[in-house]
């Protein structure tokens, strides 16, 4: 078994080599057929070793071939699947399946279809690079190709120069971040002379913090803010929505994206011996869940609204992360995996039915007209609602308690934050689903379910969202039932000291009752409010003041061009233009000048002329006479 | 041995002169090839652990310690695969296009591979610095006489601003010679010379000169952005590809060795020196529109790195410095030829008056991708080994300068992703559409540049096995650690 898990991101790699060469002359089906089955094995495989995990193995390791390797280093391309890599491959393969699956029938027309198929399998293979990594290093490959392909799939439709702004920004941002957490790769070696994780948190564990490695968890949380959208790097995140909506649903919202959350929680031997970094987690997860939140309630788009949802999740995974709630992050990341996914293609099925229509104002009384789409998308919209007993119920209910134990005003924040969720939530769900249709006739006529290999995916994950919270129920629920996940993933915390729930089983009753009657009301109020005509949202340039504000996202890419790109561009040009042409090539080509300047002057010396010798001669005598006679 | 592989372009270069028409192209090719095998012949019998293989002692001119020495470390044969990979795809790439008086333009070529080949084995200062000038003639005539517009003017700066570093580095050479106990040219001998005060600083600085302006590091790079941009792309590659590495080489094998003592208080300046050209020739790419001019500023950025990596003084540096030469090397062939291909077909090459050429060209596309993607120091492809152990070991030096020299990371991501998205994405025009895609000459030459970058990226333990100890050694001796 060990010595096979190469295959796993093997085979995604070969798919996409094969896609990649010769896609072009093979048909949709075998091209789609193959780019499935080469993540759907992997799923297999990654089932099987969780299966294994736990009995008889606690980990598995493969050392495939030595990396780098001069004297002074020795870097191992070396995978290892523990709990924490297993649950993420089991997501990754898990839902890059349905989602490849769905893709066959959602890119069906399009002319790139083999390239779609190259780039996910690409994705799938960069993905398991990532969580599979036995090392720092193996996971920075990871991160990147996630980047790069996350950027050939934003700008997917390349003739179109948006997008291609769009999938710039994405890769460009992602790149800041990559620097950071390259900087703390490097400082981890300094601290432990490794790179590989059982070295590094074997040392660190016996040890204690420090600064330099406040530093380096600081730096690793630079490259999460860039991966995982987070405030100052998210602005790429809701302009990524320009790529096809599979990828949405896969890099955007249940997979890349949460690569942030993976690796913190992966290092999380580091982060326990930083409090401050925590802190400072929390703090920026916490801000980005709210400001997310808020921007959501006045989108028009619904991929916007869902990308902004995306954010404010992600928001709050930090925050649980920040209070040491690794279990809890996970949690929520696997079940948002569930319900976002859900969410984004079961959106993309209803642009499928309208046509290519994105704007929720334009659509509205699709709840008769595709019924299978709006039956999973009002599941997915309870789940990440928190509706009571499904999923995003009891993955937030966790993050809530183990927020409330730590610090009521961040418990308040975020309980405001799955608020104001529930609130864009609801808005987009009725605005779509009920009321009258606001779209054009031909779209009217043109409405339809989609095909089966779309709404099958569609009904699995949305059983998934519905029963995924049953594998960490909380703790009063008792003993042998409860608390599942914790106990799988214990393991990857063994070197950190886990804060258990201490909260009592009243206080963590009343909270969730709490949750639940807030949930309720929202919903509540959503129906009676987004259900009538007047209240619907209004065309763009009827949006003023603060409102106005909020749907152009608090103008920050406008302050960022101003702030960052502008200047940048201001100082190559004066770069060019000055310091180059001017000040140095002027310096050059003075010296050059220079020497020709002179020498037309000494040429006038050397011109053959014997007398003008003779007279220099004499001159130059009568000179040195008249210096020796003064000295 | 070595000596077989030191004449053979010389011997090829003589003949081709006699090749009159079409055919000049095809022995070119043949002979580049020949001397290719040779080089992989003396691979099959290398060994990378010693210190010089096939080493070669000739007395040359007594009185004056001159000696014809030639020998070869894991470094140098590093230096001569590069040299010997790169000409026959340069020479290949060159197909498509007719020139006047071809014979002449090949036999240059393979004069210049016996200029470089010669400076990659030499064991001697004097043979080193007149296998340095060598190299210097036939590239000023091949950009002089089939370059682009303002030609002239560009070459004359571009050879005497460099032959005017040369000489300092020919005043340094001779120096130390003074300085050493036995009169010798030799490398061993130089490096025993006793060098102090004044003198040492003197040596430092000018065979300092003489590397910075060949690489070029920040400020000696103008005459490089129009030299690159005017020369044919044969010559640019050239240039690009190997030439500029005899500078990073000649620094590794023979300023900091030489001086020791002097890179201890002037390595991090050095260093500063060089990461404020990265960002500088980074933050000009962004704005440029001429697609060569755009990565002859991306090179100056690369350069910058490894200098900076290489006066960072320890193994990571140095062992990134070597790899991202050869890496460089391969990109920056790449890079300039699929501009070639641009420029060719479109006539131009202002990247804000194309776009769309995916969609006519798609094969095209991804050549473009990959070989981009390998500039960018993408995970997994040639250019991330090296990028990462540079910075890897300029961290090691100085932290903050790490973060700086990063940032060139992020920009690279700019200025690339912008050519790519102006020149390939966006809808066809009038100009782009009659765009055709590659041949199978280009095929090739782009396929050979793709896998390269690839299996260098997955495999960089090819290289390392390579260098593991001769550059380790050699960096003893430039940190002074006697053994």
């Amino acid at each position: 078994m060990e010595q096979l898990l190469y295959l796993i991101p093997l085979l995604p790699f070969l798919g996409f080599a094969i896609i990649g060469l010769f896609g072009k002359s093979l048909s949709k089906t075998i091209v789609g057929t193959l780019g499935t089955t080469m993540v759907f094995v992997p799923f297999i495989i990654s089932v099987m070793l969780f299966m294994n995990l736990g009995h008889e193995h606690t980990e598995f390791y493969q050392n495939v071939f030595s990396w780098i390797k001069f004297n002074g280093i020795n870097i191992n391309f070396s995978f290892l699947v523990d709990p924490l890599s297993v649950m993420m491959m089991m997501i990754i393969t898990g839902i890059g399946t349905l989602i490849h699956i769905y893709s066959m029938g959602y890119m069906h027309d399009d002319e790139g279809f083999y390239k779609f198929f190259a780039y996910l399998n690409l994705f799938i293979f960069s993905m398991l690079l990532l969580v599979m990594g036995a090392n720092y290093i193996v996971m920075f490959f990871g991160w990147e190709g996630v980047g790069l392909c996350s950027y050939l799939l934003i700008g997917f439709w390349y003739k179109n120069k948006d997008y291609g702004k769009s999938a710039r920004k994405a890769f460009i941002m992602n790149r800041i971040g990559d620097l950071g957490l390259l900087i703390g790769i490097f400082i981890i070696w300094n601290q432990y002379g490794s790179f590989e994780y059982k070295e590094v948190f074997k040392i660190a564990s016996t040890g204690s913090g420090s600064t330099a490695l406040t530093i380096a968890t600081f730096c690793l949380f630079i490259g999460a803010m860039g991966k995982s959208a987070q405030i100052p790097l998210y602005t790429w995140l809701p302009d990524a929505m320009a790529g096809p909506t599979p990828v949405s649903a896969l890099i955007h919202a249940a997979t890349m994206v949460t690569a942030g959350i993976y690796m913190i929680v992966r290092s999380n031997v580091l982060y326990n011996l930083c409090p401050d970094t925590l802190h400072f987690v929390a703090l920026v997860g916490i801000a980005t869940s709210l400001f997310a939140a808020i921007i959501g309630l006045r989108q028009n788009d619904i991929k916007k609204v869902l990308a902004y949802s995306t954010v404010s999740q992600l928001g709050l995974m930090f925050l649980a992360l920040g209070v040491g709630a690794y279990t809890g992050a996970m949690f929520h990341l696997m079940t948002h995996a569930f319900f976002k996914a859900l969410l984004f293609l079961g959106a993309g099925s209803v642009i499928h039915a309208m046509s290519g229509e994105q704007d929720m104002r334009r659509m509205g009384g699709l709840k008769d007209k595709i019924k299978i789409t709006h039956a999973v998308f009002l599941i997915g919209t309870l789940a990440i609602a928190g509706f009571p007993l499904l999923s995003g119920f009891f993955s937030k209910d966790e993050i809530l308690a183990s927020v409330f134990e730590h610090s009521p005003i961040l418990w308040a924040l975020a309980f405001i934050s799955s608020m104001i969720t529930g609130i864009y939530m609801f808005r987009l769900y009725f605005v779509t689903f009920w009321g009258k249709f606001r779209g054009t006739h031909e779209q009217e006529h043109h409405l339809h379910e989609s095909p089966s290999n779309m709404t099958i995916p569609l009904i699995v994950l949305a059983f998934l969202s519905v029963v995924g919270g049953f594998l960490n129920l909380p703790h009063l629920m008792g003993e042998g039932a409860s608390q599942k996940l914790a106990n799988f993933l214990h393991p990857a915390f063994k070197y950190s000291t886990i804060s258990h729930l201490g909260l009592d089983h009243t206080t963590e009753l009343i909270l969730m009752a709490v949750t639940t009657l807030g949930v309720l009301t929202v919903i509540f109020l959503c129906h009676k409010f987004y259900t009538q005509e007047s209240n619907l949202p209004k065309e763009d340039h009827e949006v003023v003041g603060l409102e106005k504000t909020i749907a152009h996202k608090f103008y920050i890419d406008e302050i960022y061009d101003k702030v960052f790109v502008n200047p940048i561009a201001w100082c190559g040009r004066m770069f060019h233009s000055v310091l180059e042409n001017k000040v140095i090539d002027g310096f050059v080509n003075g010296v050059g000048q220079t020497v020709n300047y002179g020498s037309n002057i000494f040429k006038y010396l050397q011109n053959g002329n014997i007398e003008y010798y003779v007279l220099g001669m004499t001159i130059g005598i009568i000179f040195i006479f008249i210096l020796k006679l003064i000295l | 041995m070595a000596i077989i592989l030191l004449f053979l372009p010389l011997v090829f270069a003589l003949m081709q002169f006699f090749i009159k028409g079409d055919i000049a192209k095809k022995t070119a090719l043949v002979s580049s090839l020949i001397i290719l095998g040779m080089n992989i012949f003396l691979l099959t019998q290398f060994d990378a652990n010693s210190k010089f293989n096939f080493f070669n002692h000739t007395p040359w001119i007594h009185d004056l310690g001159i000696s014809f020495d030639l020998g070869i470390d894991g470094l140098s044969m590093l230096m001569l695969l590069l040299t010997n990979v790169l000409i026959p795809i340069i020479i290949y790439s060159s197909f498509r296009t007719d020139r006047k008086d071809s014979h002449v333009f090949y036999a240059m070529i393979l004069m210049m591979q016996f200029g470089l080949n010669g400076v990659f084995m030499a064991l001697d200062g004097i043979l080193f610095y007149m296998f340095w000038e060598i190299t210097l003639i036939p590239i000023w005539l091949i950009c002089a006489t089939w370059g682009g517009e303002d030609r002239i003017k560009i070459t004359l700066k571009f050879f005497i601003y460099t032959f005017f570093g040369s000489l300092f580095m020919l005043l340094a050479l001779i120096y130390t010679f003074m300085q050493t106990p036995d009169h010798s040219f030799a490398l061993q001998s130089l490096y025993n010379a006793n060098l102090s005060g004044t003198g040492l600083y003197f040596v430092y600085g000018s065979l300092f000169l003489g590397f910075a302006i060949k690489m070029p590091i920040f400020p000696f790079h103008t005459w490089q952005p129009d030299t690159y941009t005017t020369s044919p792309t044969q010559g640019t590659m050239l240039l690009s590809g190997i030439m500029l590495k005899m500078g990073i080489y000649g620094v590794m094998r023979w300023m900091l060795p030489l001086a020791p003592e002097a890179s201890s208080t002037v390595a991090p300046w050095m260093m500063l020196l060089s990461i404020i050209g990265i960002v500088y020739a980074s933050f000009i790419a962004i704005t440029q529109k001429d697609i060569k001019r755009i990565f002859a500023y991306s090179s100056i950025a690369h350069v910058g790195m490894i200098a900076a990596g290489l006066f960072a003084l320890n193994i990571d540096g140095w062992q990134g410095a070597s790899f991202q030469m050869i890496a460089h090397g391969i990109n920056i062939v790449g890079l300039f030829f699929i501009a070639y291909i641009i420029e060719d077909r479109m006539k131009t090459r202002d990247i804000t008056t194309l776009g769309g050429i995916a969609k006519v060209a798609p094969k095209f596309a991804v050549f473009f991708m990959i070989v981009m993607l390998g500039s960018m120091a993408v995970p997994l492809t040639n250019g991330f080994v090296g990028e990462f152990l540079l910075l890897k070991g300029i961290y090691n030096a100085n932290m903050w300068m790490c973060i700086v020299a990063g940032t060139s990371i992020i920009f690279c991501a700019v200025y690339m992703l912008r050519v790519y998205q102006l020149t390939m994405f966006g809808e066809t025009n009038h100009i782009t559409e009659k765009f055709e895609d590659l041949n199978t000459q280009e095929i090739i030459v782009l396929s050979i540049i793709s896998i390269l970058v690839i299996v260098l990226g997955f495999f960089p333990n090819i290289i390392f096995e390579l260098t593991n100890s001769s550059v380790f050694n050699t960096l003893q001796i430039a940190l002074g650690i006697t053994s």
